[in-house]
């Protein structure tokens, strides 16, 4: 089934006509997802071309989902913009459907406007946010698919591991370790790398675990606030398969912001060796070294009978 | 970025928050020419750093290393106390539990009025980031490690989560001030005084703002009597104010440089320097450097978009920090394309003429071209195929152990 978004679902693209909406709508067109359109306000009635095929842009997201009946949204809005771009998706699509995804890729948000935002959405609960500052979500087809983001799509293929992280590169890492096994994905999530984001990893383990699909799954997380411990004791009372970790930043030293801005430990919270301890405690299986999570999700897949 | 306690009480006073009257100062003249003006008979002299725990400080002469003063905040009694004080702390290095052992050197003071304390608390306000809404934190145990506070007697730490849409409510003011005890003229202060600072944060995009101690005068009035302030990058754009603020001397040169160029660099004492495309795999390839072995020597993100010019800036920046040994590049092309990243290393590798080993790990888009670049360059890369083994292999070469 893969989580959240199928392979045919349709998308719209909030600052399609911008540089960034640009150039990412079309490398999503190449990917083989249904874009149905987009939305700039004041370019309403224009049309953007996409790989050859025209695709129609609207002033407003109400007047883009009434038109095309779409499932997602992606927003590629700048920083000052974006937390009322996601909000005025969340709004038409609770509105006008009852639900809908929408992803945020925007770097630099500031965090006031996303805890607003983050509240207003959670005040509509057909309605799901994925980031900001993430890669995306991806779901690999059978050809092509239902790639939602800035990933590569072609490291990805169609299969049964899935994969949740806070880190972009990280997500491709992981793709490739399931890859150099014989694995692919069922759905990938990027969560995001700030403070305060939507969808978070125990949204991600849920749908994971109801998903016939999805087999084990990858989930990667790295120093900042207390998520991973979170979704650590959650998995280990809620989540039958098998899980394989990785968190990054065990040489970070305290106090300082390692790119992300959620990534840092302040008054000595958010530490990997924290993360690690309670990912091992709740039974999943920490890989030290990204290039090893190939090797430690076979054995996984072994003990749980899953490979032989 | 973080301000001084001098420029956010400025701010507070702004803001409706109350301070006690007090002079920022740069020399000993200035600091008893403000003991002059402020008519007080007793004052602070309070260090001006960015970082907490400096009442509770060492100075240092800067040259000799021995100690000159315990205790970077002082009560002056008499115009002769803030002279010895003033002299004693500006141009010396500051050393705290937050500034690690190499301290800060003071260039600023701020003297300021005393004030009757009839009883000391402590207020945070911060973003929750699990509850995704502002944490107000507030305790009857001031002028403490509020760290302590939180492990030995956590009930002592009361809290109060505002839904940013909606605000903080007159209530939750109550409540708060009620649960530290506070009744009467004072609790109507204190509500006044946390509804003032709600709005500071708010309209500031502050990330933090910590008060230790906030007090309740002799008088029954609640007064911020610290200002700890930390505001969130993201809303530059929004608060230009805050450029003029900014302290180029609290911060790391090298690592506004590369801001200034689009990279993302934290220097760190080991030396392996690292090239990674990505914030989170440049966190995983210092780990696995230290995991075979090594010390990583700086944190280094790329970003996503990186040209052949930032790759080049890049390495510029890395080879400053005389420590480096050697260099892992780590690169999991998505839109970034394996083969620009190669024209990138080739051309900084000839250019600055790069005298350490260089291990390159490239993955992803184009991944085939980059390698044939670099193999055809005929210059001294070693290719790696995953981050293990190029961690392996840059521990090797420097002469580390794996």
């Amino acid at each position: 089934m893969s989580i959240w978004v199928r392979e045919d679902a349709r998308l719209l693209v909030q600052g399609i006509t911008g540089k960034q909406g640009m150039f990412h709508a079309g490398k999503m067109v190449e990917y083989g997802t249904n874009i149905v359109g987009g939305c700039t306000p004041g370019k309403g009635g224009q049309s953007v071309t996409l790989e050859g095929r025209e695709f129609p842009v609207w002033d407003s997201m109400n007047e883009a989902i009434k038109a095309t009946d779409a499932d997602a949204s992606v927003i590629y809005v700048p920083p000052p913009f974006a937390a009322e771009a996601i909000m005025e998706a969340a709004d038409a699509f609770d509105a006008l459907k009852g639900d809908g995804v929408v992803v945020c890729i925007t770097e630099g948000i500031p965090t006031l406007d996303m805890v607003k935002a983050v509240t207003y959405v959670e005040n509509r609960p057909g309605v799901r946010l994925i980031g900001p500052n993430c890669p995306g979500i991806i779901t690999p087809g059978d050809g092509g698919g239902c790639k939602i983001g800035i990933m590569p799509g072609h490291i990805h293929a169609k299969g049964r591991i899935g994969i949740v992280s806070k880190s972009g590169t990280l997500t491709y890492e992981a793709v490739a370790q399931t890859m150099s096994i014989g694995e692919g994905q069922s759905t990938c999530v990027g969560i995001g790398g700030d403070p305060v984001n939507g969808t978070g990893f125990i949204d991600c383990l849920s749908a994971f675990e109801d998903d016939a699909q999805t087999v084990a799954i990858v989930m990667i997380g790295e120093i900042g606030g207390t998520a991973e411990e979170d979704a650590a004791a959650w998995a280990e009372q809620n989540v039958t398969k098998p899980i394989v970790g990785f968190v990054a930043g065990a040489t970070a030293p305290p106090g300082k912001r390692m790119g992300h801005a959620g990534a840092i430990i302040s008054g000595g919270k958010g530490t990997a060796a924290e993360k690690i301890a309670a990912f091992e405690a709740a039974g999943i299986h920490v890989a030290q070294d990204p290039s090893e999570i190939g090797a430690v999700l076979l054995d996984a897949l072994k003990n749980a009978g899953l490979r032989s | 970025m973080n301000i001084h306690e001098f420029q956010g009480k400025a701010l507070f006073r702004e803001c409706g928050v109350p301070v006690v009257e007090g002079i920022h100062c740069t020399s000993v003249e200035q600091a008893l020419a403000a003991y002059d003006d402020l008519g007080s008979k007793v004052v602070a002299v309070k260090s001006q750093i960015h970082a907490g725990g400096r009442g509770k400080g060492n100075l240092y002469d800067a040259d000799s290393g021995n100690l000159v003063m315990e205790g970077g905040v002082k009560i002056a009694l008499s115009r002769e106390d803030v002279k010895t004080y003033a002299s004693n702390i500006l141009g010396r290095v500051l050393v705290t539990k937050q500034t690690g052992p190499d301290g800060k050197t003071v260039s600023n003071l701020y003297i300021e009025s005393g004030c009757d304390i009839a009883h000391e608390y402590y207020l945070a306000l911060l973003i929750d980031r699990e509850a995704k809404t502002v944490l107000i934190m507030a305790s009857t145990e001031g002028g403490m490690d509020i760290e302590e506070v939180a492990a030995s007697t956590p009930e002592l730490i009361h809290k109060v989560r505002v839904d940013a849409n909606v605000g903080l409510l007159g209530f939750q003011r109550r409540d708060l001030g009620m649960a530290l005890g506070l009744s009467g003229t004072a609790l109507k202060s204190f509500m006044q005084t946390i509804g003032a600072l709600y709005n500071f944060f708010v309209d500031n995009d502050c990330s933090m703002v910590e008060i230790n101690p906030l007090v309740r005068s002799a008088d029954d009035k609640i007064i911020a009597l610290d200002a700890k302030i930390g505001f969130d990058d993201n809303a530059d754009f929004r608060h230009k104010f805050r450029e003029g603020l900014r302290d180029r001397s609290e911060e790391e040169d090298i690592e506004v440089r590369a801001k200034q160029a689009g990279l993302s660099y934290v220097k760190l004492d080991g030396d392996i320097g690292c090239l990674v495309n990505g914030a989170g795999l440049a966190m995983a390839t210092m780990d696995v450097i230290k995991l075979y072995g090594g010390e990583p020597a700086n944190f280094l993100d790329v970003g996503g978009g990186a040209d052949e010019e930032q790759v080049m800036t890049a390495f510029s920046i890395i080879l400053e920090d005389p420590n480096v040994k050697g260099i892992l590049v780590n690169i999991f092309g998505g839109i970034m394309r394996c083969d620009i990243i190669a024209r990138g290393v080739i051309s900084a590798t000839q250019a600055l003429g790069l005298k350490v080993p260089l291990v390159v790990r490239l993955a992803g888009t184009n991944v085939d071209e980059g390698k044939r670049l670099l193999a055809d360059s005929s210059l001294d890369i070693h290719p790696a195929d995953s981050l293990g083994d190029g961690a392996r292999l840059i521990v090797e070469m420097i002469g580390g152990e794996t």
